[in-house]
Parts: structure tokens; C-alpha cells; sequence
């Protein structure tokens, strides 16, 4: 099916599995360690490499001595561009070709690969490679290389630049004037799982074992890069522990161990450590955004202006898409956003959860507060006068937007007129108490996927698709369309994901997962319905499915007794102009309330609750759990996470979980989220939408709107930590 | 990780005696050395593993105080009722540090010894003084955001990272050690922690083939213990600047005080002059101000970590407020 025209009543209208909040179907797998992860794979006679990281950040290789690494203990090869094989040369991102020479473009490229017969002979040679270098100089900070900016030119991405109206003229004559800068920092994706790979070849087949979130893009990818066909690729990921967009690529570990599981013709195995990943794999630029915003007294927009700058390699054109929500958050006659990227000479920037909004909204919403506090208006009700009646900028309608239902009822369950407007007045001992809001929006993209449904005689339904499932509950939310679909109890649908060896999908990321998965997936159900339903001599579009029989008036049959040895059958989802003709977001409001140490600057987050609306919920309880992931991910946006670039190495100083802060349970209080009815028939067949990156998208903003309103800072340099605070405090002494 | 001899010590002169030979290490929790020994910061030839050693016990001193053996775990000696009652600042700072993971495995002995968590000493690719003497220090010119501000010298600005520490240079810990051939040694807390200086490789008073068997408290001084510890989130980080503070004081007037810092300085910090400033004194904020001068003496940033001044100065006065509040 192609997404042209509106999805008509369907099968999962009625009141049925799907939506309930069922338990993972794959949660006991997972806390007793049956769910096996890439490394885990036991494989007979495998080796393990350790990658040996550039410690400079450009230049070339002088010199590499590798004899003490291959005379070490159990080592079996040393590889580096002298003996590496040649490679295709796919983009930095996808499947990036390693140890094609001398050249180091950023620091941390891999520069050799070491293979022995334990993990520990492995690394204790790779301390053992001796190399000399010859820096030179680089770029390294954004804020240093302004610049050189230039305009990027992706390939799939929207343009840099978006232009309505007259900004220029409109801004200058608003009577109410916002012009200001945010900053937000180099982010690392921080995921539970590292980057893992098990590579071995059988003939001229190579197989991964592999954490990576799109395994069709992958496998293309790396035929690409070891110019060898794609059909001879196959990449198994069943189970991925997080990726955030991390794991979109194919890292250098799958590349280093398949090159090498080729030249010693065994398997080998490697892990990036967890001080690996920070410059091995890809980050999220830091940006400088600049917001202007000008209204009338009433505080309807005139002018809304957002300027971006974010860093990538030289050779790259991926820029940090923060301003793209603010083409389509909010209404305004005069509108000007423009992107611009800096070259610099560190590791690729990427894709990191909700690339654009998540930290766009920190600047954007931010922006609105502090227009709100300059028209004395409250921060919902600015947003409630500038909530447009179709896209501003494509104007196309929306295909579905309750932005203003998530602030109401957002409002009311919070007890948001409790909030006084002016800062620093609520006090409970030494805490300073706040409350702050912001808008949250995601886009909603579907991407084609395929699926395999088949039906035994045994009654078991068996789902086949190369999806992912990367932590966000996909294998149960699949169970459930095919269990409904079918008539099925969910015990008895089996799910398969992660193998490139089934029908191709979307895989996960960009939240588009879960709906175009899972439109395929009800498509091939539809399809095998219709199959089962001619079988037993109905309707197809009468037949009800129910209890493991289809019945037709007074006529029931039981499945099983149609299926004869199996039957199966295909379903595909493809975009439409539904994404062309509709603008298409989730939408969403978040409410938090934080305590400022009025001594030390300490910022506590003392509850938060975040509201939505992103079409049909396809189970609850995982919906739940994503949306409060993504808040959580928003509460170490706004107060923790920052890599620190050190200018004078060109790399990440706190390359440690120690040292990069992500929020732990102690920094999570009462924190809440919810979803109001919505369906859209213009998404997908489900009437979903994508729910994986909502959470995090505006949850930032309202953790700073509501430090200012608890102490009157207004920091707009991210992370909000102690030492930015101190000096708006009370005075001590 | 290089390649290391590992032997279980039977007796602590066995431990001792093993210790000697440059190049070995005492194991007991791991939970640092460990992780050390996989980056290769740490390169021991050989390990001696001393867990099964009875140094694992918090004993009554004839004093009136405790003896707790270097084995005692970080947990236990948090949670031990002794402590609990009569040194809360010990309990407190404990468990401000690390997780309850951790805790479960550190020791008191090993928690003394843990190196600091300068990034660039912990990157061997990265000039550091303290890991590879004259290599130069990375950190004065570079990110040293929770570096120290005092007592630092041109070679070294990396903090003792240890919160437990903090609390026995308040109580006026002693630390017992034992050499290899069994001559025992006590030594004050306050002189077994070093300031980097020209040394910054040398970090304690032990000797080579030196060994930590116990930490004694005195009799507990009177008045109110607190530990506060300001981070950057609500757990599992290092501290920023902690307090523990020793009180004992009455209707705004203070008796006697006592104050030791953490995350100040490559020891736990102590200023004779602000607990003298602090005794017998009225509670108000020009003694509070005094006292905070007197420890800031000298105190100099070397530009992230500028604000610790300001930082120190208002904890301190949050944490006299509060205590001689009652």
C-alpha cells in the first residue's frame, strides 16, 4: 500500500488488543539474559580484536611499528593501512571504510586493528603498536570557526534555508522584540549497549552478528565498502541495547571485524569500549542558535527568525536541524530559518534521538518564555494565540494537531495556575521552587518496510521482517497487530526481527518504527485474511476474525483447518503523498517543577509530566515507557550531558561514563506521561504516529523555563549546571 | 590490561612482604585499580590479592573509639550501628559516595588509596605529572572544571576524589599500617595524604612493601556531624566540594568546630585556623565569613574551576547556618 488517501474505518477500530499496555512479550528473555546481544553470539574458534584509536586529531601517520603488538601473546594480526585491503568508499556515515591510510581526520579514527585468541591478549598488543605522527593544525571548536561556515547541501535532508514573508522588515517594526542566543553542546549517545560485532564468512557470504538499528541500509552499505554484493550480506540483530541513532551506521567494528574474519578465515569478535565510543562513532554537533521573535502586544508572532550553526567534517553535509521545527510549531506571516555548518576536524557528527527538535525546542521554547514574560502573558496562552490553521510555511493542511488539548489538559493535572509568574518568589527551605512549560514536536516520516506473516496448522502465526528492535518494545507491538488481525491470542503470534535474511523494513530510528513496521506487517495480515477468508468460501471484507475462527453470519471455521501445510503471506508499506500533501507531527506539552539550592545552584527536578497526542497508542504501557524515557533523556539535556572538546587535542575530554553525565534514578522523581485519544488517518494504515523521540522533544526547554522561574537566571548555555547559577543566587555572606 | 602475576596473600607480613618488589600491588576491592589496570595507567608486574586477610572488623578501643580493619567494606562500615550513632558525618559521607555496587566491593583501606579522576591523568595519551613524572601537567591549561583550588602546585591540580576521607579528617582518623617485616606505624590522617608539590607521583606517606591494616577514630568529639556533598547530579558523581563538619554549639553559640573539605585540594582539606576562628564564638555571619576566609586562603582557579570559590564559600555557609540553627 502507498499512503495516498485517507485510511477508512479498519480492522483495529474496534476496541481489541492493540493499545493495551501488555508486557513486553520479550521482557523475561531479556532479565534472565536469554535475549542475546551481538557479543554474546558463542561462536567455535572465535578472536577477538581491540581497536587502537589515532590519539591525534589531524595529521598523518609517521611511522607505525607493529612488530612488539604481532609478537605478543595469542596475537594472530595486526592490521593497519599497510596491509589493509582496499575499500569502496561509501559516505562517512554509513559504513565508513577503515585503515585507508596514512591521513588521521579526527581524532580517535581507527589506525589499527589488533586480532589474538582472548580479549586480553588482544588489547594488552594494542598498547604495544607503536605509532608516530605528524600533526597539523585543525579546527576543532564550533564557536571558534564561525567563520567558515558554509551552507549544507544533504541529500536527505530538508534544505538549510527557509524563507516567508519579509523577516527582515517585519521583526524591525515588531512593537515586541525576542533576540537571542542559545547554545547547546556536543552530546554522545550514551546507549547501554557498545557497538558490537561478530564477523565471519562462509565462502564469499559474510555474516554479522551486529548491533545496528537499520540493517537493509546497512547491508547496502557495506557492500559498498567491501565491494562485494549485497545478497552476500547478511546482518543478525535481534536484540540491540539502546542506539539513539548511534547505531543507524555501520560502525568501524563491523568493517575492522569483517576485514579481518576475511583474511584469518575465522570468526572474529570486537567491542568498542565504553571510552571507545565517544570518538570511534558518531555524536551530536553542539549548536549555536540564534532566536529572534517579534509579536504584536497581544503577542501574536509577526517575525520568527531562527539561525543554526552546528560543526561536521569537511567532507560531510549532515547539519543539526534545529530550526526545522520552528518552520511549522507556530504561526507567523514573516519567517526566516537558516542552517550553516562549520567544518571542523573532529569525529562525524550524526543523527542523535530526535536530531533537530531535541535541541532546537531547547532554544525555541525557551524564546517563547521569555516572549511571554515580556508581554506578562501566561507561557500557554502565547502559544494558544500563535497555534496555526495550516503549515505556515508549506501551507498544506496538518494531517492531525492537538497541541493546544496536551497544553490544557497538561495544565490542569499539573496544577500549572498554582505557578507564580514571577521568578523566585516559592521557597521550601533551601530549595527555590519553579515551574516551567514548553511545546514539544516531533515529524512523523514512514519509510518502506515489507513483512512476512505465515499461519501453521499448529495455530501459531509467525511474523518475519529485517526490523529492529532496539529496546522500544517493537516485538510487542507487532505481536499485537498480528494477534488482532488474526484473531489470534498474542501467546500464540511468534515474532522474528533482526535478519537480514527477511522481508526488508524500516528499521528504527527517526521514530518512524514502529508505524511503518507495523503497517506492513498489517497489510500482510490483510493480505493472509483475505487468503483465509477465500479458502473458506466468505467475504473477505465481512469475515470476522476471532478466537483462532473466521466467521461470516452464521458460517464459522476454524483457521487451522484452512491452512492446510501453511499458509503465508506478503505485506509492504510504502510513502506517499500523504507526507507531501499533509504536514504530519506528533504533538505534545511538558510541565516541571524544580528545585535551585539557594546556596550551592544544585537544580533537582521534582516532578515533571509530560501530555501528548501522536495518533493510535499501539500498546500503552510501552508507549508510556518510551515517552518517559524521552523525558528523562531531556532532564540530562537540560542539567548533565555535555562532552567537553579540548581545543588544544581536538578531542572529547570526558570520554567516560563518569565523567559524561546522563541522569541516574536519583535525579528521576515523580515523573508522568500520557496520551489522548487522537487518530490520524493520513500516517499509516495503523493511524499512528511516531512516539520514539517525542518525549525528549521540548522536555528540556521546560526544565529551564522552570530553573528561571524558580531563581530568575536565565541560562541559555546548556547544560544548566551549578556554576552557570551561582551568581544569580541570593547573596550569602 | 599487561599481563600480571596474581598470588592471595596468607597472613598481612606475607602481603607486606610481597609488596615490596617494585612493580607489585596490593588488590583488595579493585573497584579503581582495576579499572585503571585496562586503560594501563596502572601497569603492575604482580598483584596481591589481600581480601582473605582478618582485616575485616570494626572493634571497641580501649579509648572509647573504633578500630576499623582495612578490609571492612565501604557498606558495612556505613551501615554499622556504631558508626551510625557516633560518627554520622563517617556514615554519611560514605554513602554519598559511588553506588551501592561499588560500595559493596570498596574498602576502607582501598578507598584512602584511590586515585584521582583527572581525565588526563586517566588518558595515557595525555601529558600527566602524576601518572608519568615530567610529562607535564594537561590540566592547568586545559578542562579543569573539578580541579582543585588549593594547596596545588605548578606540576599537579588533581583532587582526592574519596568522600569517606573527608569524614575521618574531621574525626581525626589515624591510619595503621604494617611494613614487611612486621613493624607497625600509625600514622594521622592528616599526614598520610600528600599535596602534589614536585611529587605528584607520591600521594601518601606508605612506604614501599607498606600496608594499610586498619583505620582508628577517636572517642567521638561532641556536638552535631553533617556531611553535605555538592555534585553535579543527585548520585554517582564526584564532589564538587564537600563539607563534613563537626559542631558543637548551643543557642548561637559555638563551643568548638571542626571542618574538613573534599574536592578542594589533592587531600582532604583542614584549616587549623578556621575550626580555631569557629570555637567559642557566636554563631553569625561575620564568623561564618572568617571561618570561610581562613579556608579559602590562598585559594587560586585556574578557569573551570573558578567557581569552586565562590562555591565553597556559599556550602560552608549553608551548612553553619543549618547546624547552628538548633
Amino acid at each position: 500500500m502507498e499512503m495516498n488517501s485517507p485510511i477508512g474505518p479498519n480492522a483495529l477500530d474496534k476496541p481489541g488488543v492493540v493499545g493495551k499496555p501488555l508486557d513486553r512479550v520479550d521482557g523475561r528473555l531479556k532479565v534472565t539474559g536469554g535475549a542475546r546481544y551481538a557479543y554474546e553470539m558463542q561462536q567455535e574458534g572465535v578472536l577477538y580484536g581491540f581497536v587502537v584509536e589515532a590519539s591525534i586529531a589531524k595529521g598523518t601517520i609517521r611511522s607505525i611499528d607493529t612488530r612488539a603488538a604481532e609478537k605478543a601473546p595469542g596475537v594472530v594480526l595486526v592490521l593497519t593501512h599497510r596491509n589493509a585491503p582496499a575499500q569502496g568508499t561509501g559516505n562517512h556515515r554509513e559504513a565508513h571504510p577503515v585503515l585507508t591510510g596514512s591521513q588521521v581526520m579526527a581524532y580517535g579514527q581507527p589506525v589499527a586493528f589488533v586480532v589474538a585468541e582472548t580479549f586480553e591478549q588482544a588489547r594488552a598488543a594494542a598498547y604495544l603498536v607503536d605509532l608516530k605522527y605528524h600533526r597539523s593544525d585543525g579546527k576543532y571548536a564550533l564557536r571558534s570557526n564561525l567563520k567558515e561556515v558554509r551552507v549544507p547541501k544533504p541529500n536527505d535532508a530538508p534544505a538549510a534555508d527557509s524563507a516567508v514573508g519579509d523577516f527582515a522588515g517585519a521583526f524591525e517594526s515588531a512593537p515586541v522584540r525576542i533576540d537571542v542566543t542559545y547554545t547547546t553542546p556536543l552530546q554522545s549517545h550514551a546507549m547501554m549497549e557498545p557497538h558490537a560485532t561478530i564477523a565471519m564468512w562462509d565462502g564469499d557470504k559474510l555474516i554479522l552478528h551486529t548491533a545496528n538499528q537499520m540493517l537493509n541500509q546497512g547491508q547496502r552499505a557495506i557492500a559498498t565498502t567491501l565491494k562485494i554484493p549485497a545478497e552476500n550480506i547478511r546482518l543478525i540483530s535481534p536484540f540491540i541495547g539502546g542506539g539513539f541513532g548511534g547505531k543507524l551506521w555501520v560502525n568501524a567494528d563491523a568493517i575492522l571485524a569483517a576485514i579481518a574474519s576475511r583474511e584469518l578465515k575465522q570468526p572474529v569478535k570486537v567491542a568498542l569500549t565504553r571510552q571507545q565510543i565517544f570518538h570511534v562513532t558518531t555524536h551530536r554537533s553542539d549548536t549555536i542558535q540564534r532566536l529572534r521573535l517579534g509579536s504584536d502586544r497581544d503577542g501574536r508572532i509577526l517575525a520568527i527568525g531562527h539561525d543554526v550553526f552546528s560543526g561536521n567534517l569537511p567532507s560531510e553535509q549532515t547539519y543539526e536541524g534545529a530550526a526545522l521545527q520552528t518552520r511549522t510549531l507556530y504561526a507567523g506571516p514573516n519567517r526566516l530559518t537558516r542552517h550553516r555548518l562549520a567544518p571542523l576536524d573532529i569525529p562525524v557528527a550524526s543523527s542523535m534521538r530526535a536530531p533537530g527538535e531535541s535541541v532546537g525546542l531547547m532554544a525555541l521554547e525557551c524564546a517563547m518564555d521569555e516572549l511571554a514574560e515580556k508581554l506578562d502573558l501566561n507561557p500557554v496562552e502565547l502559544r494558544v494565540r500563535n497555534e496555526p490553521s495550516e503549515d505556515p510555511e508549506k501551507h498544506i493542511p496538518y494531517s492531525s494537531r492537538h497541541l493546544i488539548a496536551c497544553m490544557h489538559e497538561g495544565a490542569r493535572r499539573f496544577g500549572w495556575d498554582k505557578r507564580n509568574a514571577k521568578p523566585g518568589q516559592v521557597r521550601d527551605g533551601h530549595w527555590l521552587v519553579g515551574m516551567g512549560m514548553a511545546a514539544a514536536t516531533r515529524g512523523n516520516p514512514l519509510l518502506l518496510s515489507k513483512a512476512n506473516v505465515r499461519l501453521d496448522p499448529d495455530g501459531t502465526a509467525t511474523v518475519k521482517m529485517a526490523m529492529t528492535d532496539i529496546g522500544t518494545g517493537t516485538y510487542t507491538i507487532l505481536a499485537q497487530i498480528a494477534a488482532e488481525m488474526l484473531g489470534l491470542p498474542t501467546e500464540r503470534i511468534r515474532v522474528e526481527l533482526g535478519d537480514t535474511d527477511f522481508p526488508q523494513a524500516a528499521g528504527s530510528g527517526g521514530s518512524w518504527g514502529a508505524g511503518s513496521s507495523g503497517s506492513a506487517l498489517f497489510e500482510a495480515c490483510n493480505a493472509l485474511r483475505e487468503k483465509l477468508a477465500r479458502t473458506a468460501g466468505m467475504d473477505p471484507a465481512t469475515a470476522r476474525f476471532d478466537d483462532g475462527s473466521i466467521a461470516s453470519g452464521e458460517l464459522s471455521r476454524k483457521l487451522t483447518d484452512l491452512v492446510g501445510a501453511g499458509m503465508e503471506a506478503d505485506g509492504e508499506i510504502r510513502p506517499g503523498r500523504n507526507n507531501k500533501e499533509f504536514s504530519q507531527q506528533s504533538y505534545g506539552a511538558h510541565f516541571a517543577e524544580v528545585g535551585v539550592d539557594a546556596d550551592t545552584g544544585e537544580v533537582r527536578v521534582r516532578r515533571m509530566l509530560g501530555v501528548f497526542t501522536a495518533g493510535r497508542v499501539l500498546n500503552a504501557k510501552t508507549a508510556r515507557s518510551q515517552a518517559i524515557g524521552g523525558m528523562v533523556f531531556g532532564i540530562g539535556a537540560a542539567l548533565h550531558e555535555a562532552m567537553t572538546l579540548d581545543p588544544r587535542f581536538g578531542y572529547f575530554v570526558n570520554h567516560d561514563l563518569a565523567e559524561y553525565h546522563v541522569p541516574v534514578h536519583a535525579d528521576i522523581p515523580a515523573i508522568d506521561a500520557i496520551f489522548l485519544a487522537e487518530l490520524d488517518d493520513r500516517s499509516n494504515p495503523l493511524k499512528s504516529k511516531g512516539i520514539g523521540e517525542l518525549g525528549i522533544c521540548g522536555a528540556g526547554a521546560s526544565i529551564a523555563n522552570a530553573i528561571y522561574n524558580a531563581c530568575g537566571a536565565r541560562i541559555r548555555d546548556y547544560p544548566i549546571t551549578l556554576d552557570k547559577l551561582l551568581s544569580s543566587l541570593p547573596v550569602r555572606a | 590490561m599487561r599481563a600480571f602475576t596474581y598470588q592471595r596473600a596468607d597472613s598481612v607480613t606475607h602481603a607486606a612482604a610481597a609488596a615490596i618488589k617494585p612493580g607489585s600491588k596490593i588488590i583488595a576491592g579493585g573497584t579503581n585499580l582495576l579499572d585503571l589496570m585496562k586503560l594501563q595507567v596502572e601497569t603492575p608486574s604482580d598483584l596481591v590479592d589481600i581480601n582473605r586477610l582478618p582485616l575485616d572488623k570494626i572493634e571497641e578501643t580501649a579509648e572509647g573509639g573504633l578500630r576499623i580493619g582495612a578490609l571492612v567494606r565501604n557498606s558495612d562500615l556505613a551501615a554499622d550501628p556504631r558508626v551510625r550513632q557516633r560518627y554520622g558525618v563517617l556514615s554519611r559521607a560514605l554513602l554519598a559516595g559511588a553506588s551501592a555496587q561499588l560500595r559493596n566491593k570498596a574498602t576502607t583501606g582501598g578507598n584512602l588509596l584511590q586515585r584521582t579522576r583527572c581525565y588526563y591523568f586517566y588518558d595515557v595519551t595525555k601529558p600527566c605529572n602524576k601518572r608519568s613524572p615530567g610529562s607535564g601537567c594537561a590540566a592547568i591549561a586545559g578542562f579543569n572544571r573539578i580541579h582543585a583550588i588549593l594547596g596545588t602546585s605548578e606540576h599537579c591540580i588533581a583532587t582526592h576524589p574519596s568522600d569517606m576521607a573527608v569524614a575521618m579528617r574531621a574525626l581525626d582518623a589515624n591510619v595503621e599500617t604494617v611494613d614487611g617485616e612486621g613493624k607497625t606505624k600509625v600514622t594521622s590522617i592528616a599526614e598520610f595524604h600528600y599535596l602534589p608539590g614536585n611529587t605528584p607521583e607520591i600521594e601518601t606517606s606508605l612506604k614501599p612493601g607498606e600496608i594499610i591494616t586498619a583505620v582508628t577514630l577517636p572517642p567521638p568529639p561532641p556536638g552535631v556531624q553533617v556531611y553535605r556533598k555538592v555534585r553535579d547530579r543527585a548520585s554517582y558523581a564526584f564532589a564538587l566540594v564537600s563539607v563534613a563538619a563537626i559542631f558543637d554549639s548551643t543557642r548561637g553559640r559555638i563551643r568548638s568546630a571542626r571542618l574538613a573539605f573534599g574536592g578542594l585540594a589533592h587531600k582532604p582539606w583542614r584549616v587549623a585556623k578556621a575550626d580555631q576562628i569557629l570555637s567559642d564564638a557566636s554563631a553569625d555571619t561575620a564568623t561564618f565569613n572568617a571561618a570561610a576566609n581562613a579556608v579559602l586562603e590562598g585559594a587560586r582557579g585556574f578557569g573551570g574551576n573558578d567557581f569552586k570559590i565562590p562555591l565553597t564559600r556559599r556550602t560552608l555557609h549553608s551548612v553553619l547556618a543549618e547546624i547552628t540553627r538548633t
